[in-house]
């Protein structure tokens, strides 16, 4: 299945590999090069290429190709699941998935990369196991290691790669029982020039964040299941119980992990909390341009909306913008042509806008179709699913409505559940 | 050599603090003699007796090899520690083993004894280990060794061992394919092993070592399909990927009669018939029979598989969603393929490498079964963050959705699309709309307007790009469209694309007869300016000028002979060649004649329209999700998906031994041993296979359900069991949690300490079970069914009902139990009743307190018991009111609703000769004498349980009638509310907890 991994980072130095069977040379690589220089643009480099004597399928993850090398036919999404997944791992072992991060961890990372595939066939992949094989590197430990020799390899073998809950490790034990659920949820949406919403759609995922000894086995259940149209279970969930029942059921992985991501079925009933007024204008024959966005809220329902950020990809005849925002700062990069604005906080008393000059190129003719543009923003402890006209009636708790514990023997936990909401939306000024 | 300085770099932070004695090599790349040094020095670390400088150098040289770099000649410094104690030295040399053992093979010997001995290891994950390393140090020479530990491993206790040797096998095979039919013997006998640890792994080595051995796949066809669901996600892709071609090979298609049944729904009939036109004197009927075959009919078999394979569209992995969707596409009944349309829309919200082949392989199926993703069309529109690829892809599947409802919208869209500052996007999308308006008749002169806007686009390449498909459209209705061409014939001044000058060149060549002043105008610009074009031009240059020649020669003779004569001496062959030929046939000649009689009808011959076509049409006979498919050519190992046979082979060859496993009628059973994780909660809530929505089985399974759940169990799954100690342990701690929790429920019981009634909890799923249970038609011989839906409905419930239980441990979420709509209905008085009866002490006479204490239970957790329908106008339902009963501290109080909805008063109501399991008594309620039409009244009866789920069955008599009914409590009804002091909860709470 897979043959080889190579760590790319951006100015195409291949700075890990791994082969899991005979060694294949890198040089396979610069057809992974010409891919890449064709494409111009990191993005669209094509996930699988095809060259003589293998196939290359990589993924794209914070700055760094994975390119992985297979030699026969295999769905491809099977390697790209892994190759995530492998990200993943990185991420959760490093706290970044950084091409400074692996160097300094190399040997960890090889003998992570040793246990997730034996000839090329996935082994170990869950968190918790690999964990157990392999230590997490801390400063504590580091320490510790080099005083005593020891290693980051558990000396004891790890027993939940042979038990039927693959997922969750052994004797775990905490002082303090705690669970953490984050339910947030995004929304989705195109926006035309007038305002009307062309398309919207919420999802969502539970986060959850389990510190709970021994094998607790939980269960979760929602108020309105019947909002959730769409979802998908981390493997842990009994998929029957859900089937019947409507409740989330499991014994959880130790740690972070996703529970359960969904979509919620709304008719395009979804309110958007924030409206933009804009009026992006170039004149025709002179060299300058006029830009005026303006940021608001609708109904926000009482929650201020935060983290609001704008960004514009410019047309390619924009030399450069002259603006004054009234909140927060902005930026323009004359290179990629786009526009960054930060605002921060939206406070419906002084609207926020950013209004100036735009300078273009001299001679060329204007650009004919004005920038869409991308607002994010978040509002906390408010699910949007609730505020879509979906059927939640008048309960104001969120989706999450009860958690309950069933009880082993000796375990006792108590449940803290936070509920964060945090909505994006993808507008396009058109 | 540029990686040189960053390895000393990273060297320096992976080896870490310890590393300072040592120092680092001034040198580490570049000169030879230095780097020789290095490995001395590493050398030197690997030669010492402490384990930590061992550590030291195995981490360096790992480092080295993560680097791509050459750490060959350590390779007997190395070797020597494959018995080292520590094991993170250990695990290192393994590494370094497995990736230089091949250019070393002598050296590697040497290390092939440890192995052996490790295989020997008492601990199952030493000798796992073993196996595995042994297996990938590819050393020709230990072939019959590895043969050896892996026939051996294959039948050790441990699964996982039996995991690492599935792994093993391919990396024999790739090693020596002589050893093939031994490899086959050892994957036959693994895959008869019934752990999920092994299945994923083995079909693994099947697919590459004998894909071709199908026969090996039918005794353990269901068993795979009943353990797909836990099988680990890497294992179901794989899994169900074999799958799909064994069900090619061994079913008949379910879309072959499917015509055929929407035309004759009596359909099952058939066959028969068929069978007795074999008689003399119906030859009609034969005849008719012939063509229908016998009729259709599923494969339990088949159907097991399609329904197996449908939870995992709800995977958390991308890449089982595909391998389901591809399943269902490949094998499922038309009707059933739809589901899979919404899973894969959600993958759209994955990375964009995944969303890059999800759409690809919606593309393929978009145009083979376009109503399965029409109501998800908005999910297709596009972002302006999306990557160019994707927009394409996106663009490919909204054009093969469009059909003559949805067009408006997707133009719609396509318009804001063709602004985009994307060039290569713009232009994808104006062939998109090209083929709309091919394939819709009725847009086709929008677009075509729509187009022509377009190309007094200021953007060439948009401009070039509308020519090109306006060419393709107007040779479908040249004749209307003079005008247009007149149009474009004015651009070919300004617009420098190649492709699209040559475009209308031919357009107006082939259609100079609707242009005929212009025509010839055009040929004089080109002839002037042919030296300066493409050649693709070039060649358009010289086809009108032919084409003209032969229409309108008077006004083109000469120009045509100018080009002609320039091609002559053009400098590309082709069209030297073009004008050659040209010449010759045009022209007429003394010898030559025959064919320039015949040139007008050369040249200007009607030419078929082309036909736009999506690049995805056909590819589907790849195995969708396939890297064949998405390359759209057959890649290396790719194994052809069969056509449906003619003929099913005999569906016997999948029979097991196992009595029990043989047919569907034991279906309930294969599903419980499906999940031996989870089956234990299964068990608890019976039949939960409403999700299959599968009719047959679901009679079946009601009624198999109670015998099945509770003693059935612990047999099957014994089976499974192996030396696995953990397994074990995981298994029982759920089934002892339940039965724990019963436990504790009949200990407070036996306190009796009555507090006040738990009223709601859960009226919304009462109420709802009842309704729904009132819906499903029931006859009085049914009467085992008639209490099984209400009970195993009442799963929900019992959720919230052992909330006491829970309660005592989460204070946290007290008021969630009760769902704020039900707190209205319990009036505060009724509290201070029940309060005061608690503090009263136990006995309570229910005889004042009844009617208060019933009102606000009236319409919560009532269970039918007689439906008015069975019933002959009387409707039984009850509650359990979680009191004690007043007569007997052992019985379980149960409230009977009595009400008449027939039209006749219905006298007598008493209980009749109750058929009881050993220990269950019944108290019976007394005889209620008359109930008149429309009233219904309320009776009390007591039972005793017994502590356990059995059914108390009895008979229900009026004077004319007599009705079988039972009653089952669910195990959250077998309570009395408990009163303690906040201390002595405490207390309770702390002896919980256990620390």
């Amino acid at each position: 299945m897979i043959h080889s991994l190579f760590l790319i980072n951006c100015s195409g130095d291949i700075f890990l590999e791994k082969h899991w069977k005979s060694v294949v040379s890198q040089s396979v690589c610069d057809y992974f090069f010409e891919a890449q220089e064709k494409a111009a643009d990191v993005e669209n480099v094509p996930p699988v290429i095809s060259t003589p004597h293998h196939y290359l399928i990589s993924i794209y993850r914070d700055k760094l190709f994975f390119v992985s090398v297979i030699q026969t036919e295999v769905p491809p999404l099977f390697v790209i699941e892994f190759l995530h997944r492998v990200a993943d791992t990185f991420q959760d072992y490093f706290g970044e998935c950084s091409e400074a991060a692996i160097k300094d961890n190399v040997v960890i990372v090889y003998e992570l990369l040793e246990e997730m595939l034996d000839n090329g066939f996935p082994l170990a992949t869950e968190s918790n196991i690999l964990k157990e094989l392999i230590k997490p590197p801390t400063i504590l430990r580091s320490v510790v290691n080099s005083i005593t020799g020891s290693s980051n390899v558990g000396d004891t073998l790890p027993t939940g790669q042979l038990s039927n809950i693959p997922w969750r490790r052994a004797g775990v034990k905490y002082t303090n029982n705690e669970a953490y659920f984050d339910v947030v949820e995004e929304i989705d949406a195109i926006i035309d020039k007038s305002g009307s919403t062309v398309f919207a759609e919420i999802q969502g995922v539970i986060d959850a964040c389990i510190k709970l000894s021994g094998m607790p086995d939980l269960s979760l259940s929602f108020m309105n299941p019947r909002l959730l149209d769409d979802v998908s279970f981390h493997p842990c969930i009994r998929f029957k119980r859900w089937e019947s029942e409507r409740v989330l059921s499991f014994i959880p992985p130790d740690g972070n992990f996703r529970l359960i991501s969904y979509r919620v079925s709304s008719q395009n009933l979804v309110a958007i909390p924030v409206y933009v007024k804009h009026s992006i204008s170039f004149k025709e024959n002179s060299s300058c341009g006029r830009f005026d966005v303006t940021i608001g809220p609708k109904q926000n329902m009482g929650k201020t909306i935060e983290g609001v950020t704008v960004t514009v990809h410019m047309p390619k005849v924009v030399l450069n913008m002259n603006l004054t925002p009234t909140q927060g700062s902005y930026t323009f990069d004359p290179v990629t042509k786009v526009l960054t604005w930060d605002v921060g906080k939206i406070t419906p008393q002084k609207l926020p806008s950013l209004k100036g000059l735009v300078n273009l190129q001299s001679g060329a003719p204007k650009p004919e179709e004005n920038p869409s543009l991308n607002i994010q923003f978040k509002i906390q402890q408010l699910a949007i699913s609730d505020t879509s006209g979906a059927p939640l009636s008048s309960l104001a708790a969120v989706d999450l409505c009860h958690s309950r514990f069933c009880r082993e023997a000796e375990e006792h936990a108590s449940l803290f559940s936070s509920l964060v909401s945090y909505p994006s939306l993808h507008r396009e000024g058109r | 050599m540029s990686a040189a300085p960053a390895y000393s770099e990273d060297k320096g932070g992976s080896a870490g603090p310890g590393e300072a004695e040592y120092g680092h090599d001034p040198a580490s790349g570049g000169i030879f003699s230095s780097d020789y040094k290095r490995h001395d020095d590493l050398k030197e670390m690997l030669d010492t007796n402490k384990d930590s400088l061992k550590l030291e150098a195995m981490k360096r040289i790992v480092a080295m090899i993560a680097r791509g770099k050459n750490a060959s000649d350590l390779f007997p410094a190395v070797v020597k520690n494959v018995a080292c104690k520590n094991i993170e030295v250990k695990k290192l040399v393994y590494v370094y083993l497995v990736r230089y053992a091949e250019e070393q093979q002598d050296l590697a010997l040497l290390s092939i004894s440890t192995f052996q001995r490790g295989l020997k290891d008492p601990n199952q994950l030493i000798r796992a280990s073993a196996l595995r390393v042994l297996s990938s140090i590819r050393v020709p020479i230990i072939v019959p060794i590895m043969m050896l530990a892996i026939k051996e491993a294959a039948s050790d206790m441990s699964p996982y061992v039996r995991k690492t040797a599935a792994h093993a096998i391919p990396k024999l095979y790739s090693l020596d394919s002589d050893q093939k039919d031994q490899l086959i013997e050892v994957i036959e006998k693994l895959l008869a092993d019934k752990t999920t640890l092994v299945a994923g792994s083995v079909v693994m080595a099947f697919e590459e070592v004998c894909p071709e051995r199908i026969d090996l796949i039918h005794k353990n066809y269901r068993k795979l399909c009943n353990l797909l669901i836990d099988v680990e996600e890497w294992g179901q892709v794989v899994i169900i990927s074999m799958l799909t071609r064994y069900a090619r090979t061994q079913f008949l298609s379910p879309t072959q009669n499917e015509s055929l049944l929407e035309e004759n729904p009596e359909k099952a009939f058939y066959g028969s018939e068929e069978d007795e036109a074999k008689g003399p004197g119906s030859e009609e009927a034969a005849a008719a029979a012939l063509p229908t075959r016998k009729p259709y009919v599923m494969d339990p078999d088949h159907r097991l598989l399609l329904r197996n394979t449908k939870p995992l569209l709800q995977s958390r992995s991308a890449a089982v969603v595909m391998a389901v969707a591809q399943l269902y596409f490949h094998l499922a009944p038309k009707a059933e393929v739809g589901v899979i349309a919404k899973a894969l829309v959600r993958l759209l919200r994955s990375h964009s490498e995944v969303q890059y082949v999800v759409l690809q392989n919606v593309a393929t199926m978009s145009i083979k079964r376009r109503g399965m993703f029409e109501p998800y069309l908005k999910s297709f529109y596009i972002r302006s963050t999306d990557p160019t690829q994707i927009k394409i892809l996106k663009l490919e599947v909204l054009t093969n959705l469009a059909n003559e409802t949805n067009i408006p919208t997707v133009l719609r869209e396509f318009q804001t699309y063709i602004r985009s500052m994307d060039k290569d996007f713009v232009a994808a999308t104006i062939q998109a709309i090209g083929r709309c308006a091919t394939n819709i008749g009725r847009v086709r002169d929008t677009c075509l307007n729509g187009l022509v806007q377009l190309l007094s686009n200021r953007d060439e390449l948009v401009v070039a790009e509308s020519v090109v498909v306006i060419k393709k459209l107007l040779q479908m209705q040249p004749a209307q469209h003079g005008e247009i061409i007149k149009h474009l014939a004015k651009l070919t001044d300004n617009i420098q694309v190649p492709m699209a000058r040559a475009s209308i060149l031919w357009l107006i060549g082939e259609y100079c007869e609707h242009v005929p002043r212009i025509a010839p105008d055009v040929l004089r610009k080109m002839a002037k300016s042919f030296t300066a074009e493409e050649d693709i031009v070039k060649l358009q240059v010289i086809n009108l000028a032919a084409k003209l020649y032969l229409t309108n020669s008077k006004q083109t003779k000469l120009l045509t002979q100018y080009v002609l004569s320039l091609a002559k001496y053009d400098q590309n062959y082709d069209i030297r060649d073009r004008a050659r030929f040209t010449r010759q046939l045009i022209v007429p000649s003394e010898q030559g004649g025959a064919l320039s009689r015949h040139a007008k009808k050369l040249f200007l011959a009607p030419k078929p329209a082309p036909v736009l076509e999506s690049s995805f049409k056909d590819r589907d006979h790849f195995q969708l999700g396939s890297l064949s498919h998405l390359l759209n050519a057959k890649a290396t190992g790719y194994q052809e998906l069969p056509d449906w046979p003619e003929e099913a082979p005999d569906p016997s060859v999948r029979n097991v031994e196992v009595p029990e496993w043989t047919k569907c009628s034991n279906r309930e059973k294969r599903k419980e041993k499906e999940k031996p994780f989870y089956s234990d909660s299964e068990g608890e809530s019976g039949p939960t296979e409403s999700a299959d929505s599968d009719p047959e089985s679901e009679s079946e399974s009601d009624s198999k359900s109670s015998s099945e759940s509770g003693s059935g169990e612990s047999s099957s799954e014994s089976d499974n069991e192996d030396q696995d100690e953990d397994e074990e342990k995981g298994r029982s701690s759920e089934s002892e949690q339940s039965e724990e929790e019963g436990e504790k429920k009949k200990m407070k019981k036996r306190k009796k300490v009555p507090e006040g009634q738990r009223e709601g909890s859960s009226s919304d799923e009462g109420s709802d079970s009842s309704s729904s249970s009132s819906e499903s038609e029931m006859t009085s011989d049914t009467e085992e069914e008639q209490v099984e839906p209400a009970s195993w409905r009442k799963k929900t419930p019992p959720s919230g009902k052992s909330a006491p239980a829970a309660k005592e441990i989460s204070l946290l979420d007290l008021e969630d139990f009760t769902p704020p709509s039900v707190q209205p209905l319990s009036p505060p008085t009724v509290v201070s009743t029940s309060l005061a009866a608690d503090l009263e002490g136990l006995t309570l006479t229910d005889s004042p307190l009844v009617p208060s204490l019933l009102s606000p239970v009236s319409g919560a957790g009532r269970q039918e018991l007689l439906h008015r329908v069975a019933g002959e106008g009387l409707a039984v339902d009850y509650t359990f009111s979680r009191q004690p009963f007043s007569g007997d501290p052992h019985m379980v109080s149960v409230h009977i609703h009595f009400s008449n909805s027939s039209d006749t008063p219905i006298k007598g109501l008493h209980v009749g000769t109750p058929k009881l399991p050993a220990g269950i008594s019944i108290q019976e309620f007394p005889e209620i004498e008359s109930l008149s039409p429309g009233e219904s009244t309320t009776a009390i009866m007591g039972i005793n349980f017994c502590d356990s789920t059995q059914a108390a069955n009895f008979q229900l008599c009026t004077q004319t009638r007599q009705f079988y009914v039972s009653i089952q409590p669910p195990v959250g009804e077998l309570m009395a509310p408990v009163f303690m002091s906040e201390n002595e909860f405490k207390k309770e709470q702390g002896l919980q907890g256990g620390r």
